[in-house]
């Protein structure tokens, strides 16, 4: 190999470190995020290129096949998912992130010690920290894919519910814990030659995979948003351990980079519902509260869509509020063409979004940028709070937990201390729901037993179609 | 003289704390651009899977490199491609006002 390559991978990887790191802080400002996506895209290129030149004249085939495969899929869904299943996608995502990162290590182990049949334990023939650090890549790659695989399945609808045996969870938790370290430590240190190194490297990422579909299993959909942020963390965690297992510091920094951001994901969303990440995971809404208290409801007043376009019409200013419901429903662009109308009758439009509403971090910001909203519109919670006591209306689309009063009212509440969007301050709350249904929490609304609360039932892009319509015929 | 390890120790904690300075302040629109770009660069890990995938024959490592080669690169090219189709929504929109 020439010696100019000798110099020129070095200096070519700190560029890639510091591209990415330009990138990322580029895609904190909304100006300059496109960009900033870019600068790491091409910082990713090139640290492909300078591993590549890297590595001289090898076999081909084997990384040509898995480029075109990989490329191919990520392309095709890339472009072809809808903006209501990013967060299924999102998940996805995350787990190939983590499992390409446990297979890496798993190859180093069979590419070092296995093939070429060394004798003596991974941490004698590696050296004990990369050997070390190879389990937990290994461990943290597989929880992480195994997790997102789950968390995908319970997105997509395709897994519902908890099963019972999980009831003991935080027990199942710290037993299957324990035994993922004793084994990576088995794996690093005990395991003598190659046969046992094998069995014991399947072992820990059997264990790895089960803990990844215990953990994630019993949590709830109105927590993924934190599971998501946090396996995006773990993603990045299991390169950085890669990178510790190659001695390569792009790696090494890209991986802590993407774990700094996940955390930080995951503390946001912690912190918009009021619980510690270990309350998330060990934790139900409503565990350790005596009782939720009762879910009837009396006063209850159903309105007609003409009776809520009657009132839309007269108001001077409406705040909308969407929740997961529209997602569901699809009824962005519903939404959209509804505001527009209010809009174009002279009515002052924004919307209101919690943190935590929908299933990942900004869910609904990117429904509605699809829709074409105006993310000058698109207000935060600290923002929009104090607008509520002087709005006329608020058009809540399949939102609950998030605008229940009980989260500052009600001490004994299990969603006491939340913030929320103080929608009931408003002169009229117009509530789009499906049902009296409970939300995520399982506690009761009384927002729906407000005087000036009007209950629209029905599917959210249903209800908007009404609306809409009646919107039309009361101008016409 | 520090080892490997050290430095690579040095190396991840400052990294870290690179990472919380440069996104503590995360406005809520971009998260999940955020989020879908970070995850594309934690496709790191495809250079690790390159040099695992070196070898000719069909041997176990080689068929785990290219495997972990083709999951590393869902997540680059799909993850960079759909937080830019992403973005592109949140500017089309202001050039459409």
């Amino acid at each position: 190999m020439s010696a100019w390559i000798e110099h020129a991978v070095p200096v070519l990887y700190l560029l890639s470190a510091v591209l990415f790191i330009i990138g990322l802080k580029g895609l904190t400002k909304v100006r300059s995020a496109r960009r900033g996506n870019m600068i790491a895209a091409i910082a990713m290129l090139i640290a492909v290129i300078a591993t590549l030149l890297d590595l001289g004249l090898i076999d081909y085939r084997w990384i040509l096949a898995g480029m075109i495969v990989g490329g191919g899929i990520g392309t095709v869904a890339a472009l072809k998912v809808e903006m209501t299943a990013m967060p299924e996608m999102v998940a996805l995502f995350n787990g190939s992130g983590g499992g390409a990162s446990a297979l890496v290590a798993s190859a180093i182990i069979w590419l070092e010690i296995i093939e070429p049949a060394h004798s003596g334990s991974a941490a004698s023939v590696l050296g004990g920290s990369n050997a070390l650090t190879a389990f937990l890549s290994i461990l943290i790659g597989s929880v992480t894919l195994s997790g997102s695989v789950v968390a995908f399945l319970k997105l997509s609808g395709r897994l519902r519910g908890r099963p019972g045996w999980l009831k003991a969870r935080n027990m199942i938790n710290s037993v299957v814990m324990i035994a993922a370290i004793a084994i990576g430590l088995y794996q690093t240190y005990g395991a003598g030659d190659p046969a046992a190194i094998v069995t014991w490297t399947l072992a820990l990422t059997g264990v790895g995979l089960f803990l990844g579909i215990i953990l994630v299993l019993p949590i709830g959909g109105a927590d993924m948003p934190v599971v998501i942020s946090l396996l995006n963390s773990l993603s990045g965690v299991a390169a950085a351990a890669t990178g510790f297992v190659l001695d390569n510091n792009v790696l090494i920094i890209a991986g802590a980079l993407v774990g700094a951001s996940g955390l930080i994901l995951t503390q946001i969303m912690c912190k918009a519902m009021n619980r510690t990440l270990g309350h998330v995971l060990f934790a139900d809404f409503g565990d350790d509260a005596p009782s939720v208290g009762d879910t009837e409801y009396s006063n209850v007043r159903s309105f007609s869509a003409e009776e809520a376009a009657m009132v839309l019409e007269d108001a001077a200013s409406v705040i909308i509020v969407p929740g997961y419901g529209l997602a569901v429903a699809q009824a962005q662009h519903m939404v959209r063409e509804m505001a527009d109308l209010l809009a174009a009758r002279g009515a002052k439009i924004a919307y209101g979004v919690h943190p935590v509403a929908g299933r990942m971090p900004g869910h609904m910001n990117v429904l509605l940028a699809e829709a074409d909203v105006p993310y000058e519109q698109l207000q935060e919670m600290d923002r929009i709070n104090p607008e509520f006591k002087t709005t006329d209306v608020v058009l809540v689309v399949g939102a609950n937990d998030v605008v229940n009063p009980a989260a500052e009212t009600q001490p004994s509440s299990p969603i006491y201390g939340m913030p929320i969007l103080r929608v009931a301050e408003a002169r009229t709350v117009i509530m789009l729901k499906r049902s009296l249904s409970p939300g995520y929490a399982g506690v009761k609304n009384e927002l729906f037993e407000h005087d000036n609360t009007m209950m629209l039932f029905g599917d959210a892009k249903q209800s908007l179609q009404d609306l809409v319509k009646e919107l039309r015929e009361l101008t016409a | 003289m520090m080892g490997a390890v050290l430095v690579g120790m040095y190396v991840f904690v400052l990294a870290v704390f690179v990472g919380f300075e440069i996104i503590a302040k995360i406005p809520p629109t971009l998260h999940t651009p955020l989020m879908s770009g970070a995850n594309a660069v934690s496709g790191i890990t495809l250079v690790g899977a390159l040099i695992a995938a070196q070898s000719a024959d069909p041997r176990v490592s080689s068929i785990l490199g290219a495997t972990a080669i083709a999951l590393a690169t869902i997540n680059v090219v799909g993850g960079f491609l759909v937080t830019d189709r992403m973005l592109g929504m949140f500017r089309r929109r202001k050039d459409k006002r």
